[in-house]
């Protein structure tokens, strides 16, 4: 009676639950566009940060509201995590062989990246718009 | 240790290290959110921040992050050329994994040279 095993669900069947989620590769394209989007970037923020470098509240906050500062510093703060929770989620995959810790840790992981570009998006808006 | 029985090959510690600066980066990514709200909110929260940046631990931690940035950014790059098809052969991969290293070194001590009022 041993047979081959068989598998009687269909391909739909087989899709569901942890098969295909239809994102195909876009996790690795938004990877490499963050990667491409941050490393054009990363200079130009270093270059920020050094000149305001130990400079008074006032000096970095009228740094920071300088349109094309905000704009940038907006736009790199979504890239950066927006990438960081995609190479995370990659780490969390890797070692976590626990299913409902893993579960638990990419759903931290997502929220806290989210609640972290929020917290930089707002804090470039005050600046911008108050300052 | 680990060394006694196995060699090291440049590719596979590059590439371990890339994943540990990239953790790193991610948890500074919450310390730059953090100085951009202080930055915003004034007042006790910002003395807060800067009390913290400017401490010992955390100027520790900012180089720890500023090494891991350059690391990660040049040896990002390395991997983006390697997606367009560049540098797979052994020996290209070796040299670009030398040259990050070198860099890396060089790129950080020019910003802490710049940051530490060197070239003021």
């Amino acid at each position: 009676m041993s047979g081959p095993v068989v598998d009687y669900r269909t391909p739909i069947g087989r899709a569901r639950g942890l098969g295909s989620a239809k994102s195909g590769t876009g996790h690795f394209w938004w990877q490499r566009v963050t990667a491409v989007f941050l490393a054009l970037l990363t200079p130009w923020l270093i270059g920020l940060l050094l000149a305001v470098a130990g400079a008074d509240l006032g000096h970095i906050q009228a740094a920071i509201a300088k349109p094309w500062n905000a704009i940038m510093l907006a736009l790199f703060s979504v890239c950066l995590f927006w990438h960081a929770r995609l190479g995370l989620q990659v780490v969390i995959e890797d070692y976590i062989h626990q299913r409902a810790l893993e579960i638990a840790l990419q759903l931290l992981v997502t929220l806290a990246c989210a609640l972290g570009a929020l917290a930089a998006l707002f804090a470039i808006g005050r600046i911008a718009l108050t300052a | 240790m680990l060394g006694q029985f196995y060699r090291f090959q440049i590719t596979s510690v590059m590439s371990l290290m890339h994943r540990v600066s990239g953790v790193i980066l991610a948890l500074s990514a919450f310390g730059l959110a953090w100085w951009l709200v202080a930055a915003a909110s004034g007042g006790e929260a910002w003395a807060t921040a800067s009390a913290v940046f400017a401490s010992l631990p955390g100027k520790a931690l900012v180089f720890l992050a500023s090494l891991a940035l350059v690391y990660h950014f040049l040896n990002g790059i390395r991997h983006l050329l390697w997606d367009a098809g560049w540098g797979f052969e052994i020996p290209q991969v070796y040299k670009s994994g030398y040259t990050v290293a070198a860099l890396t070194v060089v790129f950080t001590a020019a910003i802490w040279f710049v940051a530490l009022g060197g070239a003021a």
